[in-house]
């Protein structure tokens, strides 16, 4: 198992965003990991990343705990995140090296890989533009771009695609596939487009106020529900009701909690 | 190592990019030494002290350093806010490369910072002493930036958010600079001040640029290097146990 997680749990103050969660992930397993805004996804990607401290629990991630042995864990896995983590002031083409100096990509091969994904993601003409002048788009491409220029035991993709054309996700989710194909890449990621995960997942797990609701392959969670597709699935297993109309108290709380530039 | 230098690097360009910024930051020295250097300098002179703007230079040049210091050392804050502080965080380098490269950055940044004052006041009558000295000025510009890049880095560590930051300059920076020496001589102050002079270490950088450009120190250049060094050395130890602490 490359990814172990048992009992997980993690609160903002009072809130809990991760609700004691379990689970495991095989090597070389494509894992999609679906949920409603604010049931969590991004919380528990960033404690199994060392970015965030879980409040309990146990977190195993290619054989290291994130939390007393980050350096060793930090090894094993390469991330691309929901939001942006560039630096808006460097161009394209400075990003991609820092990060591949970062990541101890060598120095000979560092140019060319950066050429071909720069290429891939068709900013190669804008590489000597700052990050500022890009559109949203083209920042995101950026994000993946850098997220895939090493090739780590684990990739972990928080909604990679968000806001992409159709083509470009296709694209992409080509070239991950092939990488998980040809290197045996464990891919744990989100996304609110279900069909990729229809598309690519070997199993998903849905998640629901900081909850495991159902976690199975694409065809077993089809079948539990009787649905043919698996959005229909998704929206059966996690109601139908959008979160931030409900009125309950936890409702409230994501919705506030979101508005309210928490982002820190 | 070259984790170190990438980071050094990035500091370099941002700083270089920002041009409107290095002209506005240059306002606030220059108007002191005009308005202080050349104000005060009548009643300085008949109270026997001397060429005020003489005495006033290396202040001038200590406060942009301390101000580009401090500040590119908070700005892991704009990091922070913006998102590349994650890109840093979760990279498989070790905190303290991370941190010393970025904080020699910065330190250059503001070296170059106070470089360019020195020149300045070079134009407006400042005179050097003896120019051979100017390359231990050098070190000295270079240990008092060093020092307070890394105060700003261990500050922004704990800080979470950018509303904290005005309360940083008024009640840190501000103090720090007036009750250094820069403005005024250290010899017959009241107990207090002497002591909370005395306590900074921002005086002993003044001191050091004011012995090495003009000749007059109160603490002895030997003195000003050790403290400085120290103090170095405990905020280092300081900034990367915050900064390997901090989540994004
Ligand atoms: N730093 C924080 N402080 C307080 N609350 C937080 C913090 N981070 C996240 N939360 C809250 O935790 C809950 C889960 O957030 P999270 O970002 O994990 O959701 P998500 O599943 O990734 O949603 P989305 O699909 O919108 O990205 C939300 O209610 C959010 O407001
Ligand atoms: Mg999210």
């Amino acid at each position: 198992m490359i990814i172990e997680v048992k009992n997980l749990i993690k609160k903002f103050k009072d809130f809990t965003a991760v609700d004691n969660i379990s689970f495991t992930v095989k090597d070389g397993e494509i894992l999609a990991f679906l949920g409603p805004n604010g049931a969590g996804k991004t919380t528990t990607i960033k404690m199994l990343t060392t970015v965030l401290k879980p409040t309990s629990g146990e977190i195993k991630i290619g054989g290291y705990n994130p939390v007393t042995q980050k350096d060793k864990a930090r090894h094993s896995f390469g991330i691309v995140f929901q939001d942006s983590s560039v630096d808006d002031d460097l161009t394209a083409y400075e990003n991609m090296y820092l990060h591949a100096v970062l990541y101890g990509l060598l120095r000979s091969k560092r140019a060319e890989k950066i050429q071909q994904l720069l290429e891939f993601v068709e900013l190669w003409d804008r590489r000597r533009e700052l990050v500022k002048t890009f559109s949203g788009g083209m920042k995101r491409r950026l994000e993946i771009a850098k997220g895939l220029l090493h090739h780590p035991k684990i990739l972990f993709l928080d909604e990679p695609t968000q806001g992409l054309d159709p083509q470009t996700r296709n694209h992409i989710w080509e070239y991950i596939k092939k990488m998980n194909v040809e290197e045996k890449m464990t891919v744990f990621f989100t996304t609110h487009y279900i069909e990729e995960a229809e598309k690519v997942a070997d199993r998903v797990f849905i998640v629901d106020q900081g909850q495991i609701v159902a976690m199975g392959t694409p065809d077993e969670l089809k079948q539990q529900t009787s649905k043919d597709n698996l959005e229909d699935a998704f929206i059966e297993l996690t109601g139908h009701i959008i979160r931030d109309e409900k009125a309950d108290g936890a409702g409230f709380m994501r919705q506030a909690g979101r508005m309210g530039g928490w982002r820190r | 190592m070259e984790t170190i230098y990438i980071l050094w690097l990035r500091q370099i360009k941002k700083y270089w990019r920002s041009k409107a910024r290095i002209v506005g930051s240059l306002g606030q020295p220059l108007l002191f030494m005009i308005a202080f250097g050349f104000g005060f300098g009548e009643i300085y002179k008949k109270a026997g002290g001397g060429n005020y703007l003489e005495f006033l230079v290396p202040g001038v040049i200590a406060m942009s350093i301390l101000f580009t210091a401090v500040f590119s050392g908070l700005e892991i804050i704009w990091d922070r806010q913006f998102g590349f502080l994650k890109e840093m965080l979760v990279a498989p380098v070790s905190r303290l490369q991370i941190m010393v490269g970025r904080c020699l950055g910065g330190a250059t940044v503001a070296v170059i910072q106070g470089l360019i004052v020195l020149i300045i006041s070079l134009a407006i009558g400042f005179r050097v002493t003896n120019w051979w000295l100017v390359i231990v000025t050098l070190v000295f510009m270079f240990m008092i930036a060093f020092l307070f890049t890394l105060f700003g880095t261990a500050i922004a560590s704990v800080l979470k958010d950018v509303q904290g930051f005005q309360l940083i300059v008024n009640f840190l920076i501000m103090p720090l600079f007036f009750l250094s020496g820069a403005f005024f001589p250290l010899t017959g102050l009241p107990r207090a001040l002497s002591i909370t002079v005395q306590a900074n270490p921002l005086s002993y950088g003044v001191d050091a640029l004011r012995g090495t450009l003009i000749g007059l120190t109160q603490f002895g250049l030997m003195t000003d290097f050790l403290v400085l060094l120290g103090v170095i050395i405990l905020l280092l130890t300081a900034a990367s146990y915050l900064f390997s602490r901090i989540e994004a």
